[in-house]
């Protein structure tokens, strides 16, 4: 199909000039260190969408054990981080605490991987649980009080290299042979298998890679928030980014981000009705689901190059929008 | 087919939104500063809103602790009605921004730089709970702000890793205090030479005290013969229970929540252990004489902030009000909240100036400050110094009460 793409620069430009525009804002006062605290929440969140989206959304493994990754990824970084507190040891902390995650995804995922649809569910759930219970028991992990004065490292560069990072690794990995594979999958498993697809291969490498970066999102975590606790890592945890997936729309990446970015968005506005605060966000959501169940946008996308080709409207073939 | 994701251009334009509306909601607030000024930013309420001094209410108003939040915000609120009523603190209405953090540590940070940033506060009281208190601490040394809470119990919370964290206070006995007050009471007054620890393994709380509690009871030549344990939401006790009943022992120390506490002693009384049954704060809730039932609940004795049985003018005087206003016995968090806030605007009424740092130094000076849960000095460390008591129980309604000094 000849359909029109930005150039690889254009894109590039794009990105850089969003983030110059927030680092000048942060420089000049604009965005203020409250309107950064819940940047980086809505940047976790992308992260932890995307990644358990490409399990859930692109490949159709119902997982409910995210959060048990995010929790590798931050109580590793922290640990990392509390004794070597450079730059240094927080970089290394997050690859550290990411490879350890995907490293046990792989295990996991190995023998549960040939389970489906709620089994699977079952499984993952029961797999976060066993890592939060070690993280209560744990002495290193210091039991239920958790980990506390972790160094604050990161700020909008490093926020914005890790989203920016996660989001456009993961889209080219579903634009690659491996991802079309989990598509397939996806679709219909015997169909693809009866064409030549490793369906058990693809199911681990996108629990491994959704692993990787989970982890990678729980290392931002703690590395922000000062303070983490085997309880915040709980199956609530693994619900509400299950929530940001499904409202976003499975199998979109796009959409994982604007309902990442819209949920936040919501949270925030709300923190001044602190009585009906929970009730009005819980009703918001139902009528999200009840109005577009399939997620905001589905399984479509918003990519740079359809705004491109909205936005301005430059000649070109007709060759537009398909469904 | 394509999925060119570049996602991230829907993140700068949500960003860039966002920074939008984010100019609205504090339109009261003095220019923004920047991240590298972290200096007082409100430093002036005086200019900006006329006459009123605003404190923070950062608590779990939903969510897994919700009981604590909630009951302390109610306490906060009468103490500083009562003041507004009778003039302010030297003629300024006090007026609260409240937050709830969902008794989430992320949130509760995010809201502690909100406040702090925003909305103009003197100092912000809470989170009820330790964690969660913890993660606003680095926002207030960053911004200058004292932070206080009511509940935060454990040891560590005062003291980072280079010593004291200069703007956090609390009003509240730590854990170890109160593992090793049980243990003096339990040598000393009842003549206890042998005990059984039960305890919750999954809360840092129980094994705190059951830590401090058995080293205590050694150092005074006592003898701990058994330590069995459990784990939060158990709800069948008896195997453990047979085991303790076989064993030699005076009494028995049962650090934990009245959820599985209530549950323990019911099934105690039952299988015929007639000890004394020891414990902590985390006994005084209304639940536990609901799940224990009355008959089991004699010989209780647990470390508490405060009786209701205290004849002290001042507790009689807020019991009375608490009851006026609400038909029912206040319990310790309503205590506990009620006295932060007075600690709070005593501490604003002598400071030197309304900024961040003057009231952070007339918190650090207080000195015998006369509150509901005992007359309290703040120590070098932000603890503070003041008695505990020890609450006994007949048939589920507290009968005795002994206050023991630190």
């Amino acid at each position: 199909m000849k359909q029109f793409r930005l150039p690889f620069l254009a894109k590039g430009g794009i990105l850089v000039l969003g983030y110059v525009v927030v680092l000048l804002l942060i420089w000049s006062g604009v965005i203020n260190d409250y309107i950064q605290a819940t940047m980086v929440t809505i940047c976790i969140n992308i992260i932890l969408a995307s990644s358990l989206n490409l399990i859930t959304g692109f490949t159709g493994q119902f997982s409910l054990g995210h959060a048990g990754f995010m929790s590798i990824g931050a109580y590793t970084t922290a640990l990392v981080t509390m004794n070597f507190p450079t730059v240094w040891g927080f970089v290394g902390g997050l690859l550290l605490g990411a490879v350890i995650a995907a490293i046990i995804g792989l295990l996991i995922g190995l023998p549960t991987l040939r389970l489906s649809g709620d089994y699977l569910a079952i499984a993952t759930l029961g797999m976060a649980e066993i890592i939060r219970v070690l993280m209560l028991n744990f002495e290193f992990t210091n039991g239920a009080a958790g980990l506390i004065g972790i160094p604050r490292m990161v700020d909008w560069n490093w926020l914005f290299v890790f989203t920016a990072g996660s989001v456009i690794l993961i889209a080219n990995l579903l634009r690659s042979a491996p991802g079309r594979n989990m598509i397939a999958v996806r679709e219909d498993e015997i169909a693809a298998t009866s064409i030549g697809v490793n369906a058990l291969q693809a199911k681990t490498l996108a629990f491994v890679v959704g692993a990787f970066f989970g982890a990678l999102a729980g290392g931002m975590y703690s590395t922000y928030f000062y303070v983490i606790k085997p309880d915040i890592f709980g199956f609530l945890k693994s619900v509400d980014i299950l929530i940001i997936v499904v409202l976003g729309g499975l199998g979109s990446l796009s959409g994982s981000v604007i309902a990442a970015i819209l949920l936040a968005l919501i949270s925030t506005i709300l923190q001044d009705f602190s009585d009906l605060r929970m009730v009005i966000y819980g009703l918001i959501l139902v009528v999200i689901m009840v109005f577009r169940p399939q997620g905001l946008l589905g399984d479509r996308e918003i990519t740079l190059s359809a705004l491109g080709r909205i936005i301005p409207r430059l000649p070109r073939k007709r060759n537009e929008v398909q469904p | 087919m394509k999925r060119i994701t570049l996602g991230l251009a829907a993140a700068a334009i949500g960003m860039s939104m966002f920074v939008g509306c984010a100019g609205d909601p504090a339109p009261s607030s003095s220019a923004p500063t920047s991240s590298e000024s972290t200096g007082p930013a409100p430093s002036s309420p005086e200019s900006t809103g006329p006459e009123t001094i605003r404190i923070g209410i950062n608590y779990e108003l939903s969510g897994g602790v919700a009981a604590y939040g909630q009951a302390s915000v109610i306490g906060i609120e009468m103490a500083v009605d009562e003041v507004n009523a009778a003039g302010g603190i030297n003629g300024k209405t006090v007026e609260l921004v409240k937050y709830d953090n969902k008794s989430e540590e992320a949130e509760a940070t995010t809201l502690a730089t909100k406040m702090m940033t925003q909305d103009n506060i003197l100092a912000a009281i809470g989170p009820a709970t330790s964690s969660r208190f913890m993660a606003t601490i680095p926002v207030a040394n960053q911004n200058k702000i004292p932070v206080i809470s009511g509940s935060a119990t454990a040891d560590a919370v005062t003291q980072g890793p280079n010593g004291v964290q200069p703007y956090a206070f609390r009003i509240c006995f730590n854990d170890s205090f109160q593992g090793t007050a049980m243990a003096n009471y339990a040598s000393r007054t009842l003549n206890a030479k042998s005990a059984v620890i039960f305890k919750d393994s999954s809360s840092d709380y129980a094994k705190g005290l059951a830590e401090n509690f058995n080293s205590t009871f050694v150092a005074n030549g006592g003898t701990i013969v058994g330590e069995e344990a459990y784990v939060a939401k158990d709800t069948d006790f008896n195997a453990t229970l047979t085991r303790i009943r076989g064993m030699e022992f005076d009494v028995m120390y049962l650090p934990g929540y009245y959820e599985e506490v209530g549950l323990i002693i019911k099934a105690a009384r039952e299988l015929g252990i007639t000890a004394p049954i020891l414990g902590a704060d985390g006994f005084d809730a209304p639940e536990l004489l609901d799940l224990a039932g009355a008959a089991a609940l004699n010989d209780i004795y647990f470390t508490n902030h405060y009786s209701s049985l205290d004849q002290d003018p001042k507790v009689l005087a807020f019991i009375a009000a608490y009851k006026a206003k609400h038909g029912q016995d206040p319990n310790a968090f309503h205590a506990l909240g009620y006295d932060t806030a007075m600690f709070v605007m005593d501490a604003i009424g002598r400071a030197s100036s309304l900024t961040g740092e003057a009231v952070q130094a007339a918190l650090a000076a207080t000195k015998d400050f006369p509150a509901v849960t005992g007359t309290l000095s703040v120590d070098e460390n932000h603890n503070p110094v003041k008695a505990i008591v020890v609450v006994g129980l007949k048939d589920g309604v507290e009968s005795t009460s002994e206050k023991i000094n630190p």
